[in-house]
């Protein structure tokens, strides 16, 4: 394959191919999508890796992610500190989990954590409520959020503790149907 | 062993993208084990092994990337995604397969009419005798005079009855052009690869919908979780899509919410019964009165065509007949259908059972007056048969009485008399039902939904009542109607296409018009209903319509093609004793000596019977072993659900249901490490096939119970759990949490009823 680009070293580019889902072609596109979010920040040169971070304003702006009810907390959960400040590396790894060839487990796990909003390792309640009212942009009513919310834990809480933790969310996630066909973005 | 840490070590990296971990840490972790990797396989040796494993494994990348591409450029062909979306977000899903459906019927029509096109008209038209050139081909003298007037036209008479569209133009010659092309050859192997493809492509979407519905047999305990966590599509990147989506997901809550309520209701079951009875009667009255008309109306139909000088209603009345039963009877059931009260879902089926009876009656009548039409055209074939010949001979006579040496001048084409060529005539039938049904359809939808909505819109302002609240109001998709509307065309096509050629790329311009005509009639006049219900699980109930329609028209093809003479002087097939014969003399004369032998042998019946016995054996075991696993899994199911229940029994301190597990609760709780092995070897030793073994806390229970299948689902349950990315979920025995006393009621009563929803998508002609 040609070896005409200048971005990374050929190292590099085999490591992000082992450690994502990408070939070398996606890895190179997605670095030119990063740069174009932020030209004047980003180097074109990463091979003695840079430390550049963009905010989550340009990150969030992005077509891919700008109607997405969740992209503030695609981008905390893939984010170093958690603030949705990005660098290449967390950017590559958000669309690699994202991308459909990622399996069932990787995206169940890290979609617990988009949808856990507390960040205290169980979907309580109120990160339920919370989700309801994202998807449905608060069109129901406090009545139907809160029969949703407690049809969810009866469903799916297995340890009975009133919330959901990563055993009883993979467990319900894993037989979902149409889980591996919408969460997943194409770039 | 250095080779096994090399080894774990070499796994790691191959599964390095599907680790949880930051991406600074894959690669850290990335290059330590690279590094050890290569500092040790030097020592195992690599050599040329080495360079053909990297070959390998590019071909393998490039084979997922291509597999990749491709599956990206199919989706890209399907058409009118974005339609069917936006009619899925304002009206749910069930509106939205109708017209997924409707898609589904466009693909297939579009593959049958390439087939018929290609191969049968395509060299008809090209290779094969010019029109004018014979008989067949040429339009009586005696019609020639009003062949091109527009009523003989709208009636498939005149130039288009004898074009390639129907099936008297074909010439019966056996090749035709420089290619040796096998018309009649080729258009039987059409005809039958017609029926052939489509039952192929209706088995392999049943199945395939099988196939879903068995993958989420867990569908019940997860409706609301599932509707949370994989609602939105992270694919929308389009606001006006997100606009649609969010409404959508707002509409399938509350579709949800409602249908958690209904199952909550009393009911008074004498009532109901009583009233159920009392609709079936009604409704077998009304159909065996439908039939009994459409009986009548044929009779007379049958005497009007021996009279001279009928009029235009007299000529169409079967067809108007049966076109305003389809318009009338169906909301006449619906309204029978209110006494039942069933859950809609259940009364959407029940609607869709009698409505396919009311058109199969009339479908099957019909049928019979053309097969009475066939008779009568048979005898009189005889007669012309003999009046053609007598004045083909005349002819000759009297044009060699002229000059004795010169052969006789052809007669003009048109002269010759023609026989009444019956193929022709069912094919004219099947293609006159077909346009009145496509007309009578747009009519409905033009009257019914859009004048309607026009009327109720506008004249709402000075009229005394509000028209939009109560009658007439907002029109709301007739799904049932419409879909059984689509069955039955095709249903109508499949009989009539051997007969008449044209008749699929009429459909296929049908149904693309109606796409485009029925998504605007929707979006503008059409409001969404008021109990929504998702249609998902119908899609396998028109699937099997569609079958049943598969084999019902195949009959009278099959029928007229085995037992029926074909015409002497028109169609490929015409001086055949049957059509069938074609077959026989492609194998004579085409295909070298032992082909014809090998065939005589296989249609021989002492082979055919045994194969037919074999394969019915075969279909009663492969019954037999599908019933059998499914009753393993309905075990299974009822095993982890009574884990489930057992546990949140346990956490609220109340006794256990089943005495049993609550013994042996009290056996093993003390040893919980130990436990799997003495509880396996308990069960083993209890073999007692009426006794169901608790199940167990570790998810390793076997149930001896009788059944053939112990040793298989045995098997089957020590398959160990699934490991998942983070630690392995603990389903061991716990200590009961101190005192926490859970209120375990049943969810909160009915949210009082929202009835439609906001206005926003509610209303029409936006």
């Amino acid at each position: 394959m040609g070896n005409k680009q200048t971005v990374f070293t050929p190292e590099q580019l085999d490591a992000y191919q082992d450690c994502t889902f990408f070939t070398r072609k996606e890895i190179l596109r997605l670095f030119y999508r990063y740069r174009d979010l932020a030209p004047q920040l980003v180097p074109l040169d990463y091979t003695d890796k840079p430390d550049v971070t963009l905010p989550y304003e340009l990150i969030g702006s992005m077509p891919e992610l700008k109607d997405n009810p969740f992209r503030q907390r695609i981008a905390e959960v893939f984010s170093e500190n958690g603030d949705g400040n990005m660098t290449l590396d967390d950017f590559l790894d958000m669309f690699s989990v994202l991308s459909e060839m990622a399996p069932r487990d990787l995206k169940a796990y890290y979609a617990f954590k988009i949808y856990d909003f507390n960040n205290d390792d169980y979907i309580c309640k109120s990160d339920l409520e919370k989700t309801v009212n994202k998807l449905t942009r608060n069109e129901l009513t406090p009545e139907e959020v809160s029969l949703v919310c407690e049809k969810v834990i009866y469903e799916a809480d297995v340890d009975n503790d009133g919330k959901l933790s990563l055993e009883d969310f993979q467990h319900m996630i894993i037989r979902a149907p149409d889980f591996l066909s919408t969460f997943h973005i194409r770039i | 062993m250095l080779m096994e840490q090399v080894e774990q070590k070499k796994k790691l990296i191959s599964t390095m993208r599907n680790k949880p971990w930051r991406m600074v840490k894959k690669l850290s972790v990335l290059r330590e084990a690279q590094a050890f990797v290569e500092k040790f396989e030097g020592a195992l040796g690599k050599g040329k092994g080495k360079k053909f494993y990297a070959y390998k494994m590019m071909m393998a990348k490039k084979w997922v990337k291509f597999k990749r591409d491709f599956d990206n450029f199919k989706t890209q062909c399907i058409p009118w995604e974005m339609k069917i979306k936006e009619v899925e977000s304002h009206f749910g899903s069930s509106v939205a397969s109708y017209f997924i459906f409707l898609r589904w019927m466009y693909g297939m029509n579009l593959v049958l009419f390439g087939l018929i096109f290609g191969l049968v008209i395509i060299p008809e038209v090209l290779m094969g005798m010019p029109y004018g050139s014979m008989p067949r081909k040429t339009v009586p003298r005696a019609e020639q005079a009003t062949a091109m007037d527009f009523s003989v036209l709208w009636d498939f008479e005149g130039y288009i009855k004898y074009s390639a569209l129907f099936y008297g133009y074909y010439n019966n010659q056996r090749t035709i052009g420089w290619l040796k092309y096998r018309l009649p050859m080729a258009y039987f192997m059409v005809g039958i690869s017609v029926f052939g493809y489509s039952l192929m492509v209706v088995i392999r979407s049943m199945a395939r919908n099988a196939n879903e519905s068995t993958a989420d047999g867990d569908d019940d305990n997860f409706i609301f979780s599932w509707k949370m966590f994989t609602s939105w599509d992270y694919l929308i990147g389009n606001p006006e899509t997100a606009d649609n989506k969010f409404a959508s997901i707002t509409t399938s809550f509350k579709e949800s919410i409602v249908d958690e309520q209904e199952s909550n209701k009393d009911e008074n079951i004498h009532l109901r019964r009583f009233l159920r009875v009392l609709a079936n009667v009604l409704i077998i009255c009304c159909l065996c009165g439908s039939g009994y008309l459409i009986y009548f109306v044929v009779k007379r139909s049958q005497t009007f065509s021996k009279m001279q000088n009928v009029g235009w209603y007299e000529r169409n009345e079967v067809e108007i007949v049966m076109s305003l039963l389809g318009m009338f009877c169906p909301p006449l059931f619906e309204t029978i259908a209110a006494l039942e009260n069933y859950h809609p879902r259940i009364g959407l089926k029940w609607q869709l059972g009698r409505i396919f009876a009311l058109f199969l009656g009339n479908l099957y009548t019909f049928l019979l007056a053309l097969m009475d039409d066939v008779n009568e055209k048979l005898a009189e074939e005889d007669v012309v048969k003999n009046v053609t010949h007598w004045t083909l001979l005349g002819h000759h006579n009297s044009s060699t009485g002229n000059s004795s040496t010169a052969t006789p001048p052809p007669l003009d084409p048109a002269d010759v008399p023609r026989g009444p060529c019956w193929e022709t005539t069912v094919g004219i039938e099947f293609v006159r039902l077909t346009v009145s049904d496509i007309l009578v359809t747009y009519i409905t939808i033009l009257v019914g939904d859009f004048i309607r909505a026009c009327f109720v819109r506008f004249v709402n302002y000075c009229w005394c009542w509000d028209l939009e609240a109560g009658f007439p109001s907002y029109a709301e998709f007739d799904i049932s109607g419409n879909v059984l509307g689509l069955i039955f065309n095709q249903g109508m096509i499949w009989m009539g296409s051997f007969y008449a050629p044209g008749l699929v790329g009429i459909n296929v311009l049908r149904l693309l018009t109606s796409m485009y005509f029925q998504c605007w009639a929707v979006m503008s006049s059409n409001v969404p209903h008021e109990r929504v219900f998702k249609a998902s699980k119908s899609n396998n109930f028109y699937m099997g319509l569609l079958l049943l329609i598969l084999f019902l028209s195949l009959l009278p093809v099959a029928y007229t093609i085995m037992s029926l003479p074909p015409s002497f002087d028109c169609g490929p097939f015409s001086g055949k004793k049957r059509m069938y014969e074609v077959i026989q003399e492609t194998i004579e004369l085409d295909f070298p000596l032992f082909v014809a032998k090998i065939f005589s042998y296989v249609a021989n019946p002492g082979l055919i019977i045994p194969a037919i016995l074999l394969m019915v054996l075969a279909i009663y075991y492969l019954n037999a072993v599908a019933e059998a696993y499914q009753r393993a899994n309905a075990e299974l199911k009822k095993k982890m659900q009574m884990q489930r229940e057992e546990e949140k029994n346990k956490r609220n301190n109340k006794a256990s249901t089943n005495p049993m597990l609550q013994d042996l609760e009290d056996l093993l709780t003390p040893s919980t490490k130990s436990e799997s092995h003495p509880k396996q070897a308990e069960d083993e030793k209890r073999e007692s096939p009426n006794r169901t073994s608790p199940a167990g806390k570790g998810g390793k229970a076997a149930a001896p119970d009788g059944s053939p299948m112990t040793a298989g689902r045995r098997a089957a349950f020590t398959l160990p759990p699934h490991v998942f990315v983070t630690q392995p979920p603990a389903l061991g025995v716990r200590a009961p949490y101190p005192g926490q006393p859970r209120p375990r009621g049943h969810p909160p009563g009915p949210v009082p009823g929202r009835g439609r929803g906001p206005p926003c998508y509610s209303r029409a002609a936006q």
